[in-house]
C-alpha cells in the first residue's frame, strides 16, 4: 500500500496486532520487502507469519522439485502429484501463501541464491536463508553488508527436533520506552563469518551444545562438498573424527558435543513439525521487530531443542577492540 | 506416509501418536496453529470444539480462515482447511448452537471433566508476545484450579458514578451506565442519576430525564441528555463539598459551552446510499472523521455524541430498549468513546482515540500469529510426552517477551497438586452469610454457580435435598425446589444456620465439596456487595484484594511480568460441550457424548488428551456484566 495511512481494511484486519506494535510499525511493515530462500517446514512457517503480519512483499527462492520428503512438514502444498508434479517448491508455496493475505505481494525468483547480485539483494530489507551451504551463507551475508542501506540477514536451520537461528542486523539503532522515557539503544552485530570464527574457548560460559554441534556438521558438509542436510548416520565416524580435531584445535573437551546430539543432527532428514512452528514463530517475530524498529531484537543466536524444551539466546559476537 | 521425526523417537512414540484420540477446545488463534501442527505431526484422530464464527479481526492470525469465511463456524472451516493438506486424518468439528451464559467457567468446567475422566489436560494461553503451556494430570500435577487466577478487574461504584480518575472509569460509565440507560433495558437498575431538579414544580422531580417528551425531536432530546449528564449531574456532584476536598473538581459542560452559537447537528445528509445499499450507520462517517486513531477535540466528541444518539433513535429505534454494548457495533463504540471523552474532559483526564477506547470498552486483547505458533509447537511436544506417560519430562513452558537467564522459552517442572484445592483435593470451604436474610437463591447464584463454577448443582444438608437441577424431576419436586430458592436459609425445610455443613455437587463435573456455614449479621455494602464471603476458595491475587483501589486499567503485556501463570482476557467466547441437558449422568455417558463412542480395541483413556487452548479466556467481561 502506497499511501501514508493504513486503509480501513488494513485497520480492521490488523486491529489485534496494531494493538501490540502500533500503527506506525504496521505501516513500516507494509512497505518492507523480504527475500526468503530454502523452503522447508520451518521457513514455510516463517513465511506464513510474515505474510499474515502484512509485509509489503515476499520473494521466494527455491528451485528444488517437490519430493515426499520435502512435503513432510509443509502445510502449503497438497500431497497430490497432479498438483505438484513438475513445479518448484517456490512456485507451489507462492501460490498458497498469496491466499493468506491478498495485500502481500508474493513472488518467485528463479536461480541459485549464490548467484544473486548485490543490486538484486539491495531491493530487500531482510534476507532469510536456509538449507544452504556455509560458503553461500557467508556470501549472501557479505552482500547484505556491502550496500549502504541496512539489510537484516538471518539464517535458520532445523534438523531433527532442534533448530538454530542466526541474526545479523549490523549496526542497529532503535528506541524504546523505559520508565515512561524514550531511550535510544545501539547494538553491534557480527557477520556470520565473524561470529563462527570466534575461538570456542572464548564463547559464553556453558554455551549451548547445539551451537558447537552445528558448527561441526557445517564444517563436515563443507569439507565433503555435501549439499546442505545431505548426511546420514553412516557419516558418524567421520564426524566424530572431525569433532576430535576441532576440539583439539580449540582446546575444548569433546564431551561438550555429545554423540547423541551428533547422531540426531546427522540422521534425521526431516523436520519435526512442532519445532518448525516454534522456530518459525521466533524468526517471524524477529524479522517483524527489525523491520518495524520496535522491540529488542535477539542477539545473535537462538537455539531450541525439544529434548530439554529450552529456547536459548546466545550472544556470540566479535568483541569490539578497545581504543 | 512414514517418516521418523527423530532418530531418538522409538516405535513406541510413533505408535502412541498413531493410536491417540485428541480433543481440542478452541479453533481460534492457538487452535488454528495447533490443528495444523497436530495434523503435520501425524495425529490421526482430532476432535475440535468451538462455538464461535469467524470475524475479520481474526484473519491476521487464524490463518486457516479467509475473508470469504467470515460468519462461518470456526471449527468446521478449520477442519476443511486442514484436510486439504492431510486428507487422510479424521477431524471432527463441533459447533455449538447456543451460547452458554456461564461460559466464563468454561476452562474450569473442562478441567473438572478431565479430572473426573482421568484424562490429561494440556492448557495454554497467549496475550501479545507472552504465552504459556501447562500439563495437568490428575494426582500428579496441579489441576487448572489449584493456583489462584486473578479476579477480573472491577471498580467501586462511586469511582464510576462520581469520582473517576482514569479514562477506563469514564469508559465504564459510558458503557455500563449511560449506554445501558439510553439503549438498554430501561427497567434495569442503573446508578445514573435520572432526576433533574426543576424548581418550578416539585412533581417534576420524580420524572425520569431519559424519557423522551412529547413533541421533543431527537436533536432536542440529545442535547437535553447531554446537558443532564455532563452538566447538571456534575453540578449536583460539585454541591457535595466533602467529595472534592482532596480531589480536583470536575467542570460541568453544556452544549452551549461547546458549540457557542452554532447548532450541534449541521452535518449534512446521511442518506448517501446509492445502489440501494443501506447507509452504514456511523457518526464518524457523517461527520467526516476518518481515522479511528485520531484524538478528537471536545467539540468533535460532542458532535459524535449527538450524532450517534440521533442515528440510534432515528435509524435503529427498534433495537432501543434491548441493546447491549458490542465492540463490533461501530455506532455503539462511537457513542461510548464520545461519552467517555466528554466525561474525561470534564474531570481533567486525558482523552483517547476511538481505537483505544474500543479496546478498553471491548476488553480487546492484542494478539499476533507468531506467539500462537510457538505455543502450538510447545503444546504438541507436551502432548507427545503425555501420550507416552513420560511423566518425569512434563513441563510447564513460558514464552517470554524478554529473555530470562538467556531463555526466551522457559520450561519449568509442573507443581504438585495443591492440597487445599477444593476441586482436586476436595477441601471444605467456609461461607459467611446472614442466614436470616439471605435466600437460597442468593447462595446458588452468587456462590455455587458464579464462584464455584457448577452449572447443574445439587445442594444437600445432610440427607435433605435442598435443591437440584435436572430434566427428570417430578413436577412437585420442581415446585418444591423453586419454593426453597425463595426461602431464607434459616427457614428452609432443613434449616441452615451457623455451623451447618452443606454439600454441593455437580454430577456432570463429578465435583463435590462441602461448605461450612458461618452466620454473620452485617456486611459492608461497598466492600462486600454480595452480602456473603466465601473462603478457602481460590482467592484472587494481591492486586485485587482491596476492591477500593483503582486497579491499573490497561490490559497490557507489561514487560515486567515474566514467568507468571497467565490470566488472559478475551474477545472470543468459548463453549465446551455442545448441548447440556442437565440430566443426572454417569461418567460413561459424558465420555461418550464428548469423546464419541470408542472402539473396544482402542487404547485406554490414558492415551487421550484434551487440549484447552484459548488465545484469551474471558472472565472479566462477563463478570462485570453480572
Amino acid at each position: 500500500m502506497d499511501g501514508e495511512e493504513l486503509t480501513e481494511h488494513e485497520t480492521a484486519l490488523y486491529d489485534r496486532q496494531i494493538r501490540v506494535w502500533g500503527a506506525d510499525a504496521q505501516r513500516r511493515l507494509s512497505k518492507s520487502h523480504i527475500l526468503v530462500s530454502g523452503l522447508k517446514g520451518t521457513v514455510i512457517e516463517f513465511c506464513k507469519n510474515i505474510v499474515l503480519a502484512g509485509v509489503g512483499s515476499v520473494t521466494l527462492s527455491d528451485d528444488r522439485v517437490v519430493t515426499e520428503e520435502l512435503l513432510a512438514a509443509n502445510f502449503l502444498i497438497p500431497h497430490d502429484e497432479n498438483v505438484y508434479a513438475g513445479k518448484s517448491l517456490a512456485e507451489l508455496c507462492c501460490h498458497s501463501l498469496k491466499d493468506f493475505n491478498p495485500m502481500v505481494r508474493v513472488s518467485v525468483q528463479k536461480g541459485d541464491l549464490s548467484s544473486f547480485s548485490v543490486d538484486f539483494i539491495e531491493k530487500f530489507d531482510a534476507v532469510v536463508v536456509s538449507c544452504c551451504s556455509l560458503s553461500t551463507k557467508k556470501l549472501v551475508n557479505e552482500k547484505c553488508r556491502k550496500v549502504s542501506k541496512r539489510i537484516a540477514f538471518y539464517t535458520v536451520d532445523c534438523r531433527d527436533s532442534c533448530g538454530e537461528i542466526f541474526v545479523d542486523l549490523q549496526n542497529y539503532v532503535y528506541s524504546k520506552k523505559e520508565d515512561a522515557e524514550m531511550i535510544e539503544c545501539r547494538l553491534e552485530y557480527s557477520s556470520f563469518e565473524e561470529a563462527i570464527a570466534i575461538p570456542w574457548r572464548s564463547l559464553p560460559r556453558r554455551v549451548s551444545k547445539l551451537y558447537l554441534a552445528m558448527r561441526v556438521i557445517e564444517r563436515f558438509e563443507e569439507l565433503e562438498s555435501r549439499n546442505p542436510g545431505d548426511t546420514s548416520i553412516a557419516d558418524l565416524p567421520n564426524v566424530q573424527k572431525l569433532r576430535k580435531e576441532l576440539c583439539e584445535a580449540h582446546s575444548l573437551s569433546e564431551s561438550l558435543i555429545p554423540d547423541t546430539l551428533l547422531e540426531r543432527l546427522l540422521a534425521s532428514t526431516t523436520e519435526f513439525p512442532p519445532v518448525c512452528a516454534i522456530i518459525g514463530g521466533v524468526l517471524g517475530q524477529e524479522v517483524i521487530k527489525a523491520i518495524s524498529g520496535k522491540g529488542d531484537p535477539l542477539k545473535n543466536f537462538f537455539f531450541f531443542d525439544s529434548m530439554d524444551g529450552k529456547g536459548i539466546i546466545e550472544d556470540i559476537s566479535k568483541v569490539k577492540a578497545e581504543g | 506416509m512414514h517418516f521418523s521425526f527423530s532418530v531418538m523417537a522409538s516405535e513406541q512414540q510413533l505408535s502412541a501418536i498413531k493410536g491417540s484420540k485428541v480433543l481440542m477446545v478452541g479453533a481460534g488463534g492457538i487452535g488454528c496453529e495447533l490443528l495444523k501442527t497436530l495434523a503435520l505431526s501425524g495425529f490421526p484422530d482430532i476432535h475440535i470444539i468451538d462455538m464461535d464464527t469467524i470475524e475479520v479481526s481474526n484473519l491476521n492470525r487464524q490463518f486457516l480462515f479467509r475473508q470469504s469465511h467470515v460468519g462461518q463456524s470456526k471449527a468446521k472451516v478449520a477442519r476443511d482447511a486442514v484436510l486439504k493438506f492431510r486428507p487422510d486424518i479424521n477431524i471432527t468439528p463441533y459447533h455449538a448452537n447456543v451460547k452458554d451464559p456461564d461460559f466464563n467457567t468454561a476452562r474450569r468446567h473442562v478441567n473438572r471433566l478431565c479430572l473426573a475422566a482421568g484424562v490429561p489436560l494440556v492448557e495454554s494461553g497467549t496475550t501479545g508476545f507472552l504465552g504459556q503451556v501447562t500439563v495437568h494430570v490428575k494426582g500428579r500435577t496441579e489441576c487448572y484450579e489449584c493456583q489462584p487466577k486473578p479476579a477480573p478487574k472491577t471498580y467501586p461504584v462511586c469511582t464510576i458514578t462520581s469520582t473517576p480518575s482514569k479514562f477506563v472509569h469514564c469508559v465504564v460509565w459510558a458503557k455500563d451506565l449511560l449506554f445501558a440507560k439510553l439503549f438498554g433495558d430501561r427497567n434495569q437498575e442503573n446508578d445514573l442519576n435520572v432526576h433533574s431538579k426543576d424548581g418550578s414544580s416539585s412533581s417534576k422531580q420524580a420524572e425520569d430525564v431519559f424519557e423522551r417528551q412529547k413533541e421533543e425531536n431527537i436533536e432536542q432530546y440529545g442535547k437535553r441528555i447531554y446537558d443532564h449528564v455532563f452538566g447538571y449531574n456534575i453540578e449536583l456532584a460539585l454541591s457535595n463539598e466533602e467529595t472534592w476536598r482532596n480531589r480536583n473538581k470536575p467542570r460541568p459542560i453544556y452544549v452551549k459551552d461547546v458549540f457557542s452559537s452554532e447548532l450541534a447537528s449541521q452535518n449534512g445528509n446521511l442518506d448517501k446510499s446509492s445502489n440501494g445499499d443501506p447507509p452504514s450507520l456511523s457518526a464518524m462517517a457523517s461527520l467526516g472523521l476518518k481515522n479511528p486513531q485520531d484524538l478528537w477535540t471536545l467539540k468533535e466528541n460532542s458532535k459524535v455524541f449527538l450524532e450517534a444518539l440521533k442515528l440510534f433513535f432515528s435509524k435503529r429505534e427498534k433495537e432501543i430498549g434491548n441493546l447491549s454494548f458490542d465492540k463490533d457495533d461501530q455506532l455503539a463504540v462511537e457513542f461510548v468513546t464520545a461519552a467517555a471523552n466528554i466525561r474525561a474532559s470534564s474531570f481533567g483526564i486525558p482523552l483517547h482515540s476511538l481505537f483505544e477506547a474500543k479496546g478498553i470498552a471491548g476488553n480487546i486483547v492484542h494478539a499476533v500469529a507468531t506467539t500462537n505458533a510457538v505455543i502450538a509447537g510447545l503444546i504438541v511436544i507436551e502432548a507427545i510426552k503425555v501420550l507416552q506417560h513420560d511423566i518425569k519430562n512434563y513441563r510447564m513452558t513460558y514464552c517470554l517477551e524478554h529473555p530470562s537467564r538467556k531463555m526466551l522459552l522457559m520450561p519449568v517442572e509442573p507443581f504438585e497438586p495443591n492440597k487445599s484445592c477444593y476441586v482436586c483435593s476436595e477441601t471444605p470451604l467456609d461461607l459467611e452469610i446472614n442466614t436470616h436474610c439471605s435466600k437460597l437463591r442468593d447462595v446458588v447464584d452468587k456462590i455455587v454457580k458464579a464462584k464455584l463454577g457448577m452449572n447443574f448443582p445439587l445442594i444437600m444438608h445432610g440427607s435433605a435435598l435442598l435443591y437440584e437441577v435436572g430434566d427428570d424431576l417430578e413436577e412437585d419436586e420442581v415446585a418444591n425446589y423453586a419454593a426453597n430458592l425463595e426461602k431464607v436459609l434459616s427457614e428452609l425445610p432443613s434449616p441452615v444456620t451457623g455451623g451447618t455443613i452443606l454439600t454441593v455437587e455437580d454430577l456432570q463435573q463429578e465435583l463435590k465439596c462441602s461448605i461450612n456455614i458461618k452466620h454473620r449479621e452485617e456486611f459492608d455494602e461497598e466492600k462486600e456487595p454480595d452480602g456473603m464471603i466465601l473462603s478457602g476458595w481460590t482467592q484472587p491475587r494481591a492486586a485485587e484484594k482491596n476492591g477500593k483501589t483503582a486497579v491499573d486499567s490497561e490490559v497490557s503485556t507489561s514487560s515486567a511480568s515474566e514467568a507468571v501463570p497467565l490470566e488472559t482476557e478475551d474477545d472470543d467466547d468459548l463453549q465446551i460441550i455442545p448441548t447440556i441437558t442437565g440430566k443426572k449422568r454417569k461418567l460413561s455417558d459424558i465420555s461418550n457424548e464428548t469423546k464419541n463412542k470408542r472402539k473396544a480395541e482402542e487404547l485406554d483413556s490414558k492415551n487421550d488428551v484434551v487440549m484447552l487452548d484459548d488465545e484469551n479466556s474471558d472472565m472479566s467481561k462477563k463478570k462485570r456484566e453480572q
